[in-house]
């Protein structure tokens, strides 16, 4: 069964695509900017040391997003 | 590294109004972080602006000239950005050149390697203004991963001339020249696609862009300022009192929160 979740909660090595984003505002407009738009697959690449931030694969760019904004991204695990 | 107002750049930019020679076009060059953006513009320039691999080394503006067929480019090297909308220093500083200070030509260099990720630029250009010419770069290393690009579609899905060049070989920078010279000349029009979006926020923009025309007299595309102040931006409304003078009377900024809509 398909999964709805937060990018945040999936664990190093999945891939999820985009559904929509809660952010509003400047974070928003970043978080698209930086290719997170609904349709775009996004690979968990790994945690830093302490947890946070995490390194993402987006759109050919390896991006490392903090928890509190990547939990305001749903996905779709895949 | 602390960024001042007077190092940002936005002083620079207004200077670089004025003092600019009424015979020259000018040209700017916009395009994300590490797409071989300086060396496009030291190819086409002949200077030697430093070139290295790590982001944000261009955040003043560079300037530099050249000459094509008798007519002389005043080329200004903008600081890389994935966007022309968020509020960094650099996307300020892009955005308010390429607003306001009304470049004859906006070249955008595209990293050839990674289109869908550079795209998103270029469409943030286009509604701005419809004279660019998309400059696809680092073609020499998209032929390495063996992509293969089909330049006249992507040409014809814009509605924009685009240039494969190889900037730091000099490949398809006579091409680049000739198109900037014909768009800047007025010879070549390019009518780039304007991006729709669904049928609340097209109807907002109809009501905003009305209003907003004969206030903006020209100076600025309608519709895009319409779509910043749909998305709620604050800073462009001061950022038309700065360079236009112009203070939107409240009520364009009522619709905003009566419609209620988000971009």
């Amino acid at each position: 069964m398909q999964m709805v979740t937060y990018l945040n909660c999936l664990a190093p090595g999945s891939s999820a695509e985009v559904v929509g984003l809660q952010a509003t505002g400047f974070t928003r407009r970043r978080l698209l900017d930086i290719g997170l738009v609904p349709g775009t697959r996004v690979e968990v690449i790994r945690h830093s040391p302490s947890g946070d931030p995490t390194a993402y694969k987006i759109r050919g760019a390896i991006i490392a997003l903090r928890r509190e904004d990547s939990m305001q991204v749903l996905v779709l695990k895949l | 590294m602390g960024l001042t107002r007077a190092s940002s750049g936005l002083n620079a930019l207004r200077e670089s109004f004025i003092s600019l020679n009424a015979s020259s076009f000018l040209i700017a060059l916009a395009g994300n972080p590490n797409c071989g953006k300086s060396t496009v513009f030291n190819a086409l320039t002949g200077l030697k602006q430093h070139t290295g691999n790590w982001p944000g080394k261009t955040v003043t503006l560079a300037r530099g000239r050249y000459s094509y067929r008798g007519l002389d480019f005043t080329l200004v090297d903008l600081p890389g950005t994935y966007s022309l909308l968020a509020s960094s220093v650099e996307e300020q500083i892009a955005r308010q050149f390429i607003c306001f200070a009304h470049p004859d030509v906006v070249i955008v260099v595209v990293d050839a390697t990674c289109l869908e990720r550079n795209l998103n630029l270029v469409l943030q250009v286009l509604e701005t203004t419809p004279r660019v010419v998309v400059c696809l770069n680092l073609m020499d290393e998209a032929r390495r991963k063996k992509m293969l690009i089909d330049v006249p579609l992507l040409s014809q899905e814009l509605g924009l001339p685009v240039v494969p060049t190889v900037a730091r070989d000099g490949e398809g920078l006579e091409k680049l020249k000739e198109i900037v010279a014909a768009i800047a000349a007025g010879i070549l029009h390019p009518a780039p696609k304007t991006v729709r979006y669904n049928q609340a926020v097209e109807a907002a923009v109809i009501t905003l862009e009305k209003q907003l025309q004969p206030l903006l007299n020209g100076h600025l595309n309608a519709r895009w300022v319409a779509l910043r102040l749909l998305e709620g931006e604050l800073s462009i409304r001061q950022e038309l009192e700065q360079h236009l003078g112009l203070a939107l009377p409240q009520n364009v900024i009522q619709l905003k929160t009566k419609k209620g809509v988000s971009a």
